[in-house]
């Protein structure tokens, strides 16, 4: 079922007349409400009064994940605290996490995308959900609940972890809907096995997966372990959360929900609109949001898109799968993980910055690892091996406390991690996502 | 007092010897060691005959290393002598962290290198000497 008919399967003209009178109350409104942006558009010599249709998104500034950190915490907000029904915070690249905060409105639009987006991967009201994305500060556990909610689903908020329990719950009360990271399913039917629970009879019947990437071998190998249909689905925490895409079960790109989220593709060195198909950074407007709206968000995530109404009827435009990203970030368990924040935690723990690599791999239907390689050198390096011991339980526990997913450090010996010019490669990524 | 060069190692084949290549390659010689380990990485500690010098040599090479005193201890190579040192120190309550010796094969003297904590105002080494036991300096101990 299509779960808001009406606007998903809009018309284009429609559609676009109905997101420049949005983008035209958009501008007025964070003109009006948050000096930040006041501040970017007088810089960029752009007010409200010239922006007239949805064409003329281009000539409004763009915002980065750098001013989310520069304008940390309530900066960039549109509203008065007061206001915030609720907020969430996920790692930023540096120092300060990246805080998005919602009103009621905004977590019922959170709701209304999420129930379009479990509708578009083949839900109904009537299904069973579990929702296995952690629950708490991350916005997976509790984006997919809003969205289960709305549509009326019965949910089954098992949240992340404790595999046997949320296998013994799916044998005893046979939800047809599971919504979790792709990995973590695929972990899961290594722990089926083991209890002997053959992964193929399994209630699970359609799988809503994201908060990391993946790829096409991968969802052949759940297809075939799980006997389900596993489908993509997108959003980041500054954007909505989950709920910014979803793919349907036809599999041929991500409809992206762009009356309220409104797409561009573009050059990341140039900032300039790339073609219609091509590879390029995925900038998103927020065109109803009012906690925290963000203009022209520069996602870092690579994507092709178009715009070709899909066999489903839904007519909005539809991205591929992340083929990439313009900045350093890897994605670990659905978490975002920047190079910096590790740089960052060595930096305060001895002062200076001792070469590190962080190897990230993904065995065979396990979850990713994180080994942190980190170089003694003469600052770091103590004669008593108690304290050599401690020093690598300390950076192990700084790095966990940061990042909230367990890490193995490495003390190696000085010039051991390859430099290439003289610079060293922060992270090899062995996973065959 | 004795130097000895404590040395950070990875846990893996070839790298006592990437030691042992720089110290062979400067015409250093080694009087004693002891390797600690912790799992993926340890630390071997070298006592040779230019301390210094080695520790520029190891250094150079990107080693990371450090240079302390320790105590080098002797007494006749005999049953008992090393029974008689280790309970003067427990009777003054000072912790032995880490020791490792070698027998000098032309006076028959055993020599023990210590390192202590807990000393709580005790002079080690006037204690040691006290009891029999001879500690030497550096210059005793390269002429041996």
């Amino acid at each position: 079922m299509i779960w808001n008919e009406k606007i998903e399967t809009m018309p284009l003209a429609d559609l676009k007349n109905l997101q420049s009178e949005r983008l035209v109350k958009l501008v007025n409104y964070v003109y009006q409400r948050c000096p930040v942006y006041k501040q970017k558009f007088d810089q960029a010599g752009v007010q409200p009064s010239n922006i007239k249709t949805i064409d003329d998104i281009v000539k409004l500034p763009f915002t980065t994940k750098h001013d989310m950190r520069d304008y940390y915490p309530f900066g960039l907000f549109s509203v008065p605290r007061t206001e915030l029904a609720e907020i969430h915070v996920s790692s930023g690249t540096t120092g300060n996490p990246t805080l998005v905060g919602y009103t009621h409105d905004d977590i019922k639009l959170w709701g209304e995308v999420m129930a379009r987006a479990f509708c578009c991967a083949g839900a109904v009201p009537d299904d069973t959900i579990q929702i296995a994305y952690g629950y708490g500060l991350f916005t997976g556990g509790l984006g997919a609940h809003y969205g289960a909610l709305e549509m009326g689903m019965t949910i089954i908020p098992t949240s992340s972890g404790q595999t046997k329990r949320q296998l013994k719950i799916m044998q005893d009360f046979k939800p047809r809907i599971l919504a979790c990271t792709p990995s973590y399913c695929l972990y899961m039917a290594d722990e089926a096995r083991d209890i002997g629970i053959d992964p193929r009879s399994s209630s699970w019947k359609i799988g809503v997966f994201g908060a990391e990437p993946w790829s096409e071998s991968m969802r052949g190998e759940i297809e075939a372990t799980w006997n389900m249909l596993a489908t993509d689905i997108y959003g980041l925490s500054e954007i909505i959360g989950p709920g910014v895409s979803q793919e349907c079960h036809l599999k041929t790109g991500l409809h992206l929900f762009s009356d309220v989220f409104y797409p561009e593709i573009i050059d990341p060195d140039t900032g300039k609109p790339v073609a219609e198909g091509q590879d390029g950074e995925l900038v998103i407007t927020t065109l109803t949001k009012q906690g925290i709206p963000l203009i022209r968000y520069r996602t870092r995530d690579i994507v092709s898109m178009t715009s070709q109404p899909c066999k489903c009827g839904r007519t909005s435009p539809r991205t591929s799968k992340i083929k990439g990203r313009t900045d350093d970030m890897i994605v670990v368990r659905g978490i975002n993980v920047f190079p910096s924040q590790i740089e960052h935690i060595l930096l305060g723990i001895d002062g200076t910055h001792p070469h590190y690599q962080l190897i990230i791999d993904r065995q065979a239907h396990k979850l990713d690892e994180v080994e942190i390689m980190v170089e003694v050198d003469e600052k770091l390096f103590s004669d008593e091996i108690k304290q050599m011991h401690s020093l690598e339980q300390k950076i192990k526990k700084e790095i966990e406390a940061v990042l909230s997913i367990g890490v193995t450090v490495k003390l190696v010996e000085p010039k051991t991690i390859a430099r290439s010019e003289g610079k060293a490669k922060r992270v090899i990524d062995k996973r065959s996502l | 007092m004795a130097k000895q060069l404590t040395i950070f190692l990875e846990n893996r084949p070839g790298r006592i010897k990437s030691i042992c290549d720089v110290l062979q390659v400067n015409n250093l010689n080694i009087w004693a060691f002891a390797i600690q380990d912790r799992g993926e990485f340890g630390l071997v500690k070298l006592v040779v005959d230019k301390p210094a010098q080695a520790q520029v040599a190891l250094v150079e090479c990107g080693v990371a290393c450090a240079l302390k005193e320790v105590l080098a201890i002797t007494a006749p190579d005999k049953p008992g002598n090393l029974d008689r040192l280790t309970s003067t120190l427990s009777q003054k309550n000072v912790n032995i962290k880490d020791a490792y010796g070698f027998v000098s094969t032309g006076d028959k003297q055993g020599v023990c290198f210590l390192e202590v904590q807990n000393v709580n105002g005790v002079d080690v080494a006037k204690l040691i000497s006290e009891n029999g036991f001879r500690v030497l300096s550096d210059e005793e101990l390269y002429a041996l």
